[in-house]
């Protein structure tokens, strides 16, 4: 290969890659992120879109490169040069991408066991869905409900979820988790979320007439607050507690 | 060989009374007409007779009625009246048949192909009608729904008419389009390229067709009895018991389409194996027809999951079994195993012949050998293994046990490997190649990009992680439209224009080939990528309603898809008038090397004159010399006897 190709093939790599850059970065393309969860999980997102542009700038390179410089004229009636293949070149393209994807699943089962470790005094809550309502109770307010999520700010949450009817899915974009409730299972969720405020909480998975209208709202509120309101619910409920 | 011994087969056919009742009880629409109803009624008459015999009421609850009778008895009596069992039940009845007998193979007017055909010629070409035909319901189901999209609220549709839009819109897609389309395409190309008369099986490769039609009309007609809602993905137990009678459409049409697919596959695999010219090895197979062993390998494996899926989800909906019902001891997540252990196979069945084609078409367009061909080939057959290894990947988030998600992960990502060699292989062919940008090599480097960006957020989304954030939101809708339609639509479109002239004769209007890929491709970027931004930011997908704050990408995404909309009018309107008008195609006119292109345009009714000898590579361009094939081996023979 001539050096004035290689200088071509890096320039064009570097406006392909430039251009991948600017649509990764100048659309806002995630929510706040309002767990520890959703931190390590942007984390993943950023690592492996820096990869797929890295890859993207290559293809792109090569391809645009190709168009441009080896565009034959209508007369031109020869054929290329016989290149069959070239064993190096195909072990490179078989390797690199090799060690590139390792790298991926080690980040991903890191991120993975982190976001499932518990803290030590985790909330327990137990949650309800059903066609088309969502509700929440806590054991440590006598099994009080509430058709809102209340949350506590830094400390870790474990949701136990079941369905009454058919499949349906736990969504709160701005902590990042998505875990289907499955009828006839307990399903769990693990968070911690770390930023108060009140955010969507949206049923994910096709679940009949009203699933677009499924929603409600997770509220994390400030430790203080938050243990506020759960001694209130206890209280209010202390009457009919025990029952759950 | 025809010509001379024309119709000796005539006296075998029933005695000729007269023309109405040779209409009447000939094989045809006209039999058809009505042996659909007869064998309806004959249904619809054992279903009653067990229910009165079993003490029930005998016309309550209408759901077996319409199963028995109308989804599995019509059918199987419109099939023999148009006369795809003619044959075998002759055989089966003792009356006289005829091993040889051609007289329903080739077309000389339009009328032959709606009859039941058995040159793989005129079955490839009644496949790709009746395909584009589902492709354009298809398309105008995806209009409805942005046209609902639009805005946020509800415009147009209640929410089980929006459901089952995308339903049956993403169904038709799969089984009646982008599968059968490959398969038309391998049906007129693979015995071609084999140097083989025909398919292995004839009789049972007309059969597989007229399947088709009936699986796509019963999704179809759902809508009159209020159409399935619950994703083409039907899981269980939405679908299978709390959803209208349309339900067991989808579960039957999936039926009729996969049995269609699956006898398919075994005859190419027959084809394939057994049929190959003399010399013609598998190294020396052009890697279309790799493309289609490999293809009809994970169809054979993998179909009968899907159609184990749709029967238990059936029996549960009819039969009130409880397969995917826990109050009566069934497991919801055994669905979902068992429809994704066809269902991601499936994405590889979608994807491999679009491979092969894009193989012959970058080679041919680039006047380069492929490059790597061994490595080629060997990638699909890693596809095809690790293709079983991933199904779990669609359910990261489904509450299956949280360890399989790990080594799932590692498959998932492992598969890109395989899928990365052949796109660098195929941008190394084009390497110092002679490029001509005809339509065909503009879809392919349309394609290339495309499914770059496919595969890469493939590889996003196979990462567990990243998964657990956008699964089932719009993230996912671009995702698989880029690996679907920027992927296999683009490489059927090119698999279209490239072997248009080898099929009808004529050669399309490059002009109008051109304007149809840059409308494709612009309004297919405008409509799909702003969807990767909805779906990071949280729009989740299958709603009619959305929050305000999607409104402004959402009116833009809308208005790009009725651009791309439009753009199939192009290619619709270049198909038949270039067809009926075109200019007369030359036997070869990519001067490429594959058996196909070596016989007239379009090509005599039995391919071949003489079997011919495979001497050498199919990609040999550039090579002083070199030879694929020699076309009449015996003539050659004889020169070469002459003394040197």
């Amino acid at each position: 290969m001539r050096r004035g190709s290689i200088v071509a093939l890096l320039g064009l790599a570097l406006i392909a890659g430039g251009v991948a850059a600017a649509v990764a970065l100048v659309p806002t393309w995630l929510p706040v992120d309002a767990s520890r969860q959703a931190g390590r999980i942007d984390f993943v997102i950023w690592f492996v879109i820096a990869i797929c542009i890295f890859i993207f700038a290559i293809v792109a390179a090569v391809m645009v490169y190709s168009v441009l410089r080896f565009r034959a004229r209508p007369d031109d009636l020869e054929d290329g040069p016989p290149i069959h293949g070239h064993t190096g070149l195909e072990i490179t393209w078989t390797a690199i991408p090799f060690v590139i994807v390792t790298a991926i699943a080690i980040v991903c089962g890191i991120v993975l066991s982190r976001n499932d470790a518990q803290g030590a005094d985790t909330l327990r809550i137990n949650v309800t869905a059903q066609q088309f309502t969502w509700t929440f109770s806590y054991p440590e307010a006598n099994n009080a409900t509430s058709p809102e999520l209340f949350l506590p700010e830094g400390r870790s949450v474990e949701l136990y979820m079941r369905s009454l009817d058919v499949i349906h899915a736990f969504f709160v974009p701005e902590f990042r988790t998505n875990e289907d409730i499955v009828p006839g299972l307990v399903t769990n969720v693990h968070i911690t979320p770390d930023r108060p405020g009140t955010y969507p909480l949206i049923c994910n998975e096709l679940c009949g007439l009203g699933h677009a209208l499924m929603r409600t709202q997770a509220v994390v509120l400030p430790p203080a607050a938050f243990d506020k309101w759960l001694a209130a619910q206890k209280k209010a409920n202390a009457s009919t507690g025990q029952k759950g | 060989m025809t010509a001379t011994t024309a119709n000796p087969h005539d006296v075998h056919h029933a005695p000729v009374r007269g023309p109405w009742r040779r209409h009447l009880l000939g094989p045809g629409f006209i039999r058809a007409l009505w042996m659909a109803p007869l064998m309806g009624g004959v249904g619809f008459g054992i279903v009653v007779l067990c229910r009165w015999g079993g003490g029930w009421h005998p016309l309550l609850l209408s759901e077996p009625l319409i199963l028995v009778a109308g989804l599995v008895a019509a059918p199987v009596g419109f099939l023999g009246g148009i006369g795809a069992f003619d044959y075998w039940t002759r055989y089966a009845i003792g009356s006289p048949t005829q091993p040889e007998d051609h007289s329903g193979h080739g077309a000389q007017s339009w009328k032959d192909y709606f009859r039941v055909n058995t040159d793989h010629k005129v079955i490839g070409v009644q496949y790709l009608v009746t395909t584009v035909f589902f492709f354009l319901a298809g398309g105008l189901l995806a209009l409805l729904v942005r046209a609902e999209l639009a805005k946020p609220g509800i415009q147009y549709f209640g929410p089980q008419t929006y459901n089952s839009l995308f339903s049956v819109h993403a169904s038709l897609m799969i089984f009646l389009f982008i599968i059968p389309a490959f398969a038309g395409l391998a049906n007129f190309v693979v015995p071609l390229m084999l140097g083989a008369g025909d398919m292995a099986f004839p009789r049972l490769n007309a059969l597989s067709f007229w399947l088709l039609p009936i699986a796509g009309l019963m999704m179809l007609s759902s809508f009159i009895v209020g159409a399935f809602a619950g994703g083409w993905t039907g899981y269980a137990p939405l679908n299978s018991t709390h959803q209208p009678i349309g339900a067991i459409f989808f579960n039957q049409g999936v039926q009729w389409a996969g049995a269609s697919s699956i006898m398919t596959a075994l005859n190419f695999l027959v084809t394939i194996i057994t049929m190959r010219a003399p010399g013609m090895t598998f190294w020396r197979m052009p890697l279309l027809v790799w493309a289609n062993f490999t293809t009809s390998l994970l169809v054979v494996i993998a179909t009968p999951f899907i159609a184990g899926s749709q029967f238990f989800s059936m029996f549960d909906h009819v039969m009130h079994t409880a397969f995917f019902t826990p109050v009566g001891g069934g497991y919801p997540l055994g669905y979902q195993h068992i429809f994704w252990f066809y269902s991601h196979p499936a994405v590889y069945i979608m994807m491999l012949p679009g491979f092969g084609i894009m193989s012959e078409v970058i080679s041919v367009f680039s006047r380069k050998p492929i490059f790597g061909y061994r490595l080629m080939a060997l990638s699909l057959m890693a596809i095809v293994v690790l293709g079983f290894s991933v199904w779990a990947h669609h359910m990261f988030t489904s509450g299956m046990s949280s360890w399989l998600r790990v080594p799932m992960m590692i498959t998932t990502l492992l598969i890109a490997i395989p899928t990365g060699i052949k796109i660098f292989s195929w941008l190394a062919t084009m390497w110092e190649g002679k490029l001509h940008f005809k339509t065909p090599m503009l879809f392919a480097l349309g394609f290339l990009s495309m499914f770059v960006i496919g595969g890469l957020s493939g590889v996003m989304l196979g990462a567990v992680p990243i998964d657990i954030h956008v699964t089932d939101t719009y993230f996912v809708v671009a995702h698989i439209h880029y690996v679907l339609f920027g992927g296999s639509v683009f490489t059927i479109f090119a698999g279209i224009y490239y072997w248009f002239p080898k099929m009808t004769g004529r050669m399309y209007d490059e002009r109008l080939g051109k304007l149809h890929f840059w409308l494709t491709f612009v309004g297919f970027n405008l409509t799909f990528f702003p969807m990767h931004i909805l779906g990071t930011e949280g729009m989740i997908r299958r709603v009619a309603d959305y929050p305000a704050r999607f409104a402004g990408l959402n009116m833009f995404i809308s208005l790009a898809s009725f651009g791309l909309g439009a753009s199939v009018l192009v290619f619709l309107y270049n198909m038949i008038t270039s067809w009926r008008f075109g200019e007369i195609a030359p036997a070869n006119p990519w001067r490429a090397m594959t058996l196909e292109w070596q016989v007239t345009s379009p090509p005599p009714i039995f391919n071949f004159d003489e079997i011919p000898q495979v001497v050498g590579s199919p990609y040999e361009y550039g090579v002083p010399g070199a030879q694929h094939a020699i076309l009449a081996p015996s003539k050659a023979r004889e020169m070469e006897e002459v003394p040197v």
